[in-house]
């Protein structure tokens, strides 16, 4: 495996926190009236996208689901332009018509954002076929929440990648809720990884509250799908602080399991190991995250100040 | 006594055979099961198995007859050896009967009034034949474009409609998928949005509603969703509407679902002609492209334009025949039925009428429906889908609101029955629009 330097530690730290931050004010904005419509928040997941993101190659393409925003940010995708997004500007990444769930970066190989659950699993498929057909060597990560893995186009897609050898490697970010449906209630059997063995596709569980275990699986998992065996599988247990979209009355679960989540945070478990390794002091940390809360800042105030799409652009971008 | 057996009938939509292989002599001893005969449709080769047993009389065809009509007998089998009857005799009907079928041949490529500014082939092929030349044509210039849907490849095609492309382009570009709509769907959609160029075959469209969410959601929306940024270049192909007694799951015409979406565009052949003219409009389009065919049309044949560059932009209907005292506004199979009509009505009751192809559903050419209008001060719409918001529908719209000071009478619409296609043949005759319901409802625009 390749060594986790100094600065990548730094890096996943301020990723991480960028993600949680960028959340938190986006939550605030939401409160605000600056958001609408749904509007779902990664807080708690940010060691699955910042773990894969160590792992991945610049023509890599990723595809994800509607819970975006902190995929984008690990993309490298400027916080600014995400926000404007989020709040319907003209500076947003879909110039205020893709909104939350439907946020696109062509040139760094993001294909959203996908509004309907389960659409991306084919769709994801489909682009690593391309890579496939191109011979480029690269591959596509796809991301699945657990809610989709109970739905059929997902299983139409296994087989295709199974049976066609596609380089491309499922994620599934499995937070235990399809909207307030606990996995328990929802999928049969259990481990949903193990759903790819009927197609002939490897799988494994990771712990994703931990970014490390994460870069371990998916450099291996990475390296597998890229060397044209064909896809693989990461079921990456995490769970989500916050409800499903904004408005969640979090009936389905108790305040002790979330308090047991908090307990083993992924932010705070990177921020021990760089205490620890001594590689940043407290105050060095508190100073990268003064300069995030900055940054998110903004962001936000770059999107509010920003202009609402121009009445004209209701009609273009329906066909090229 | 001597039993005839008769050219059977293969698939819902066959009319003729031909007779590529007598597997018996005259004079052989069949029995029930023994294979006598194989014969070739336009879809598929089949073996002919005998039912009755005795002596082969007489083989009214020979190896390589073509056309020969269904029900048509082709052999005569006798239950005594030597006996000697009809046969002759029957064998000159059918050398008459092939020659009414040519005929009728030529007179369906009457309806397909070539533009004035195409070079035209002088061979004649079949829609079926335009749509795979021009698939192979794209091929052939752009590595991108690949093919792929339930047996396009080792199959040739449900319909034949790929047939020999697998052996040009290999399994790389003509890909057969498994039985899963959806997944096959959104992959091409994802292979599109990623710069391919996929073309996906329905087996028929009526399988495209199990992906009718990858080609609305993605396929439609996404490159307004992404501000601009991610088009999807791909066509949605396949037979669409009713076939010939394969009942209601299997009958249905979309061109209205489709025709109603934002950024998809939707085109409808009606002629070998502008099978190949729209569709490499289609393939080359940087959007996704509905492209609906008609398993009935694929053996009506025609000229085709010699050029392999030459297409059909979208939105330009095409003024099948010119008149002056009505308008019909048709699409796909029914332009066949409109123009046969016309003729019945110019015969009979002396109306010249007017009738257009529409051949571009979305974007829709009002355009030429208007100017139309304003000539003939009457118009019907024509069209083989349900009655309810149909694509007749919003021609009236349009009429209503650019031409209305010009309705001379009420616009009528033709349209199916407002029900699930039955199976039964008399019932279904009833379901579609027929040639007596295009004549009344002139007649009732001109108060006759």
């Amino acid at each position: 495996m390749k060594k986790i330097t100094k600065s990548d530690h730094l890096k996943i730290y301020s990723y991480m926190l960028k993600i949680r931050r960028f959340e938190e004010r986006s939550a605030q904005l939401y409160g605000m009236g600056h958001i609408g419509g749904f509007c779902h928040l990664y807080i708690g997941q940010e060691a699955v996208v910042v773990g894969v993101l160590m792992t991945i190659k610049k023509n890599d393409s990723v595809v994800t689901t509607y819970r975006d925003h902190g995929h984008m940010i690990a993309r490298g995708l400027d916080p600014k332009k995400i926000m404007a997004e989020l709040t319907g500007r003209a500076d947003g990444y879909s110039a205020g018509k893709g909104g939350s769930m439907h946020m696109f970066s062509k040139e760094n190989n993001f294909y959203g954002g996908h509004g309907i659950v389960g659409a991306q699993v084919p769709i994801g498929t489909g682009i690593a076929f391309t890579h496939k057909y191109n011979g480029d060597k690269n591959i596509c990560r796809t991301y699945i929440g657990d809610g989709a893995m109970n739905n059929g186009q997902v299983f139409e897609a296994f087989n295709l990648a199974s049976l066609w050898k596609l380089p491309v490697l499922y994620i599934i970010e499995n937070n235990k809720y399809g909207m307030g449906t606990s996995v328990e209630r929802a999928a049969a059997g259990s481990d949903l990884y193990k759903r790819g063995e009927a197609f002939g596709i490897k799988g494994e569980i990771v712990d994703g509250m931990n970014v490390y275990s994460v870069i371990k699986a998916a450099e291996k998992a990475g390296e597998y799908v890229r060397s044209g065996k064909g896809p693989y599988i990461l079921e990456v247990q995490t769970y989500r602080y916050r409800g499903h979209s904004m408005s969640d009355p979090a009936k389905y679960r108790t305040k002790a399991e979330l308090d047991e989540y908090k307990n083993s945070d992924p932010i705070e478990v990177v921020k021990d190991e760089i205490i620890k390794k001594k590689i940043a002091s407290n105050k060095e940390l508190d100073k990268i995250g003064k300069e995030i809360i900055e940054e998110v800042k903004s962001a936000a105030d770059f999107a509010l100040e920003s202009n609402f799409p121009d009445n004209n652009e209701l009609y273009t971008d329906v066909y090229l | 006594m001597s039993i005839e057996i008769l050219m059977p009938a293969l698939s819902p939509t066959m009319t003729e055979g031909n007779l590529t292989k007598w597997l018996v002599t005259e004079g052989q001893l069949v029995k029930a099961g023994d294979v006598i005969a194989e014969i070739e449709t336009d879809k598929a080769t089949m073996e002919v198995e005998a039912v009755d047993e005795g002596f082969v009389e007489k083989l009214l065809f020979k190896e390589g007859d073509v056309n020969i009509p269904v029900n048509k007998p082709i052999a005569i089998i006798s239950d005594q050896q030597g006996s000697k009857s009809k046969g002759t005799k029957q064998s000159e009907v059918s050398v008459e009967e092939k020659k009414t079928t040519q005929k009728k041949e030529v007179k369906q490529n009457e309806n397909q009034l070539p533009k004035e500014d195409v070079v035209l082939n002088d061979e004649h092929i079949t829609m079926r034949e335009a749509i795979r030349d021009t698939i192979a044509e794209e091929m052939r210039k752009d590595k991108k474009v690949f093919i792929l849907g339930e047996e396009v490849a080792e199959y040739q095609g449900a319909y034949k409609v790929t047939q020999g492309l697998l052996e040009e382009f290999g399994e790389k570009r003509v890909i057969d998928t498994p039985i899963s709509e959806q997944g096959f769907t959104g992959l091409a959609v994802g292979a599109a949005f990623k710069g391919l160029i996929p073309i996906v075959e329905f087996m028929t469209f009526n399988f495209s509603m199990q992906a009718i969410d990858q080609i609305i959601n993605s396929a439609a929306k996404t490159l307004y969703m992404s501000g601009g940024q991610i088009n999807c270049p791909i066509v949605f192909r396949g037979p669409n509407g009713a076939a010939a007694q394969v009942a209601a799951q299997h009958s249905q015409d979309f061109s209205s679902w489709y025709a109603q979406v934002p950024g998809l565009k939707v085109l409808a052949p009606s002629t070998p002609l502008n099978a190949k003219g729209l569709l490499r409009s289609a393939i080359r389009d940087p959007n996704p492209v509905i492209f609906l065919e008609n398993e009935i049309l694929y053996g009506l044949k025609g000229e085709v334009s010699s050029d392999n560059d030459f297409t059909i932009p979208f939105g330009k209907a095409n003024i099948a025949k010119e008149g002056s005292d009505t308008t019909i506004v048709t699409y796909s199979i029914m332009l066949q039925k409109s123009l046969e009509a016309a003729k019945i009505l110019k015969n009979e009751f002396n109306l010249d009428l007017e009738v257009i192809d529409l051949q571009s559903l979305r974007p829709l050419d009002s355009e030429t429906i208007i100017n139309s209008v304003k000539k003939t001060n009457r118009i019907v719409t024509v069209e083989e889908s349900w009655p309810v918001a149909s694509i007749g529908s919003e021609v009236v719209n349009i009429v209503q609101k650019n031409a209305f000071d010009y309705l001379d009478a009420p616009i009528i619409k033709v349209n199916s029955a407002n029900v699930p296609m039955p199976y039964s043949s008399s019932l279904e005759k009833l379901y579609l629009p027929q040639i007596d319901d295009i004549v009344k409802a002139v007649k009732e625009v001109n108060y006759i």
